[in-house]
């Protein structure tokens, strides 16, 4: 049975977080994404893979409405956010209110130039939140989340980027958790990371989805079949297949899947 | 083997030398030739570091005469200004003061306005309008600091008047404030630069938490600069400390001990521009007191230049 092609098949994931609805998008006058239909399964891990330039992590910044900050892109389709259905692409959607819902990880650790304490209380600061007993709480449920509370309790104060590469993901992954979103987005965010650094942050995710839906974008397809739930595989901008990781990486349906999860391309 | 082989492989071997020769002597009028070049670039680099040390030599051997007649404790602590008086005084605390109220009012025009311009030109603006304003800024930096001069004089003046009708002709406020408008085109420029260098994962990072436009600029973007930034203001403040056409015509010539930046006075670049143009005799003490007060002033700006320095380091972040 071809995904791509029936939406609502019934081995789809239930319930779903979100899903898109024959999302395109366009740089200009170049078309990204064609016609994609994914669904996100709640409280799950969904990788996305495919080679470089396919498209995977563009698809990802849709999420947040990432691409509003550059002139000249232009979505189609809808991506329905549940429980309440909410077309996040609908113009008459604030992309602020898009971005409360759903936080991002990106793939080069990005600290902001301020302590520890502050890059996780940033999201509760943008927000308003000025009760000190409150932020701290959130501040330590956040990086304890993340596991970095007992390697930085002593030195919050410090500098974020004082924090080895690996600590500095770990407390954007925290930066991310402390506003409760509903939803997180990692942009291949082990790529800059040593292998020990990047199993930690692989345990981590297994934890957390206990709480928020994930969607990870990955060039590495161990991490993939490691960590994910179910899997996309994109090529140039469109959807090959889509299914169970176990599935996917087992027993491929489509040629083209099977060639990149045994390394002959990509 | 044939003969004619046998008589290449001869002529191979005899042409060896000579082609080694030769590479030997394209590789000798190579290196004459890097030579010159790096010799050269060594002479321009030499003038720029002598004409430093020159100046400094300069400023300090006229200095020691001047402070062989006037001890150093008169020159600091004295309240009065006035070598060419028939009862000389040579307090350089009144000049002193008169650049740093100038200077500190052209400061607190110019790195207000320029840092909230230059958020607005890297963060607000469409390319399109930076890139009409970055340079019809930098074209007030061609303005002649005498074309200054004169409008702090017969226009800033006149209106700040109609605040303080009790405000005399020349004071300090007016050229302050003009030196303000002067240096903000450079603080803007500097600064601008320094919070495009940030780089968009900084930016991104900040909007993905919810931050609008405002709050990315205010708590992530300028800390980031704040390295760049500084180094812009420390560039203003040298120029504002080393400004003498616009305090010259405005702000009256007259030393006078105030920190009242409504009354007239008298700047060190101010007192030197008005002694050199009058006819001193090479080695009086009046000539030579225009040394003494360029070595305050150099010495000033040095300090300047180190803070800044320091500080920049202490910002300094590492994306």
């Amino acid at each position: 049975m071809n995904l791509v092609e029936s939406p609502h098949a019934q081995d789809w994931p239930k319930p779903l977080k979100a899903e898109t609805r024959a999302l395109s998008f366009s740089y200009g006058s170049r078309l990204a994404l064609k016609n994609l239909s994914i669904p996100i399964a709640e409280y799950q891990i969904t990788a996305l893979i495919g080679p470089s330039g396919c498209g995977k992590s563009t698809f990802l910044r849709c999420f947040n409405r990432m691409h509003d900050l550059y002139a000249g892109n232009r979505y189609e389709g809808e991506i329905l956010l549940y429980p309440d259905s909410r077309n996040i692409l609908a113009r008459e959607v604030d992309p602020i209110e898009v971005r409360m819902r759903v936080a991002m990880v990106f793939q080069k650790p990005n600290p902001f130039p301020k302590s520890i304490y502050e890059n996780v209380a940033y999201g509760l600061r943008v927000r308003g939140t000025t009760d000190r007993q409150l932020l701290d709480e959130k501040v330590e449920q956040a990086l304890r989340s993340a596991a970095l509370w007992e390697e930085v309790k002593d030195r919050l104060l410090a500098r974020a980027t004082s924090l080895s590469g690996g600590q500095q993901q770990r407390l954007c992954i925290a930066r991310a958790l402390a506003t409760d979103p509903e939803m997180l987005l990692l942009d291949e965010p082990t790529s800059a990371l040593d292998p020990m650094a990047t199993a930690s942050i692989e345990e981590l995710l297994l934890d957390l989805k206990k709480r928020v839906t994930i969607l990870i974008v990955t060039h590495n397809m161990q991490q993939a079949a490691r960590v994910s739930d179910w899997t996309a595989f994109m090529y140039l901008g469109e959807l090959v297949e889509f299914g169970l990781t176990k599935q996917l990486f087992t027993t491929p349906s489509k040629k083209q899947t099977e060639d990149y999860i045994t390394g002959r391309f990509g | 083997m044939s003969k004619s082989v046998v008589a290449m492989q001869e002529a191979i071997r005899i042409k060896k030398p000579d082609a080694k020769a030769e590479a030997a002597a394209r590789r000798r009028a190579r290196q004459r030739r890097e030579r010159a070049i790096e010799g050269g670039l060594f002479v321009a680099a030499l003038i720029s570091v002598a004409t430093t040390v020159t100046i400094i030599a300069v400023l300090l051997s006229e200095s020691v005469g001047f402070f062989r007649t006037v001890p150093l404790t008169d020159f600091f602590t004295d309240t009065l200004w006035t070598p060419l008086f028939a009862d000389p005084h040579y307090g350089i605390l009144p000049l002193l003061a008169g650049t740093l109220v100038t200077s500190a009012v052209g400061l607190l025009v110019a790195i207000p306005l320029g840092t909230v311009a230059a958020i607005y030109l890297s963060e607000f603006s469409s390319p399109r309008l930076r890139e009409v304003m970055k340079p019809t800024l930098e074209l007030l930096g061609a303005i002649p600091t005498v074309v200054y001069g004169y409008f702090a004089l017969i226009v800033v003046t006149p209106a700040l008047q109609r605040l303080w009708p009790d405000l005399p002709g020349f004071n300090m406020l007016g050229p302050g404030i003009v030196i303000g408008i002067m240096i903000m085109p450079f603080v803007i420029s500097l600064s601008e630069d320094a919070m495009r260098a940030v780089p968009m994962v900084l930016r991104e990072g900040s909007y993905a938490m919810g931050a609008t436009r405002l709050q990315t600029a205010w708590r992530v973007v300028v800390p980031a600069a704040t390295s760049g930034l500084v180094a812009a203001y420390v560039l203003g403040i040298s120029r504002a400390v080393g400004e003498t056409m616009v305090v010259a015509i405005a702000a009256g010539q007259n030393p006078n001990l105030t920190w009242n930046p409504l009354e007239p006075a008298a700047t060190i670049t101010a007192y030197i521009v008005q002694v050199a143009l009058g006819d001193l005799p090479h080695g009086s003490i009046g000539y030579q007191s225009i040394f003494a007060a360029g070595l305050v002033l150099a010495v000033l700006t040095f300090a300047f230049n180190i803070l800044g320095h320091m500080m920049r380091k202490r910002f300094r972040e590492v994306y």
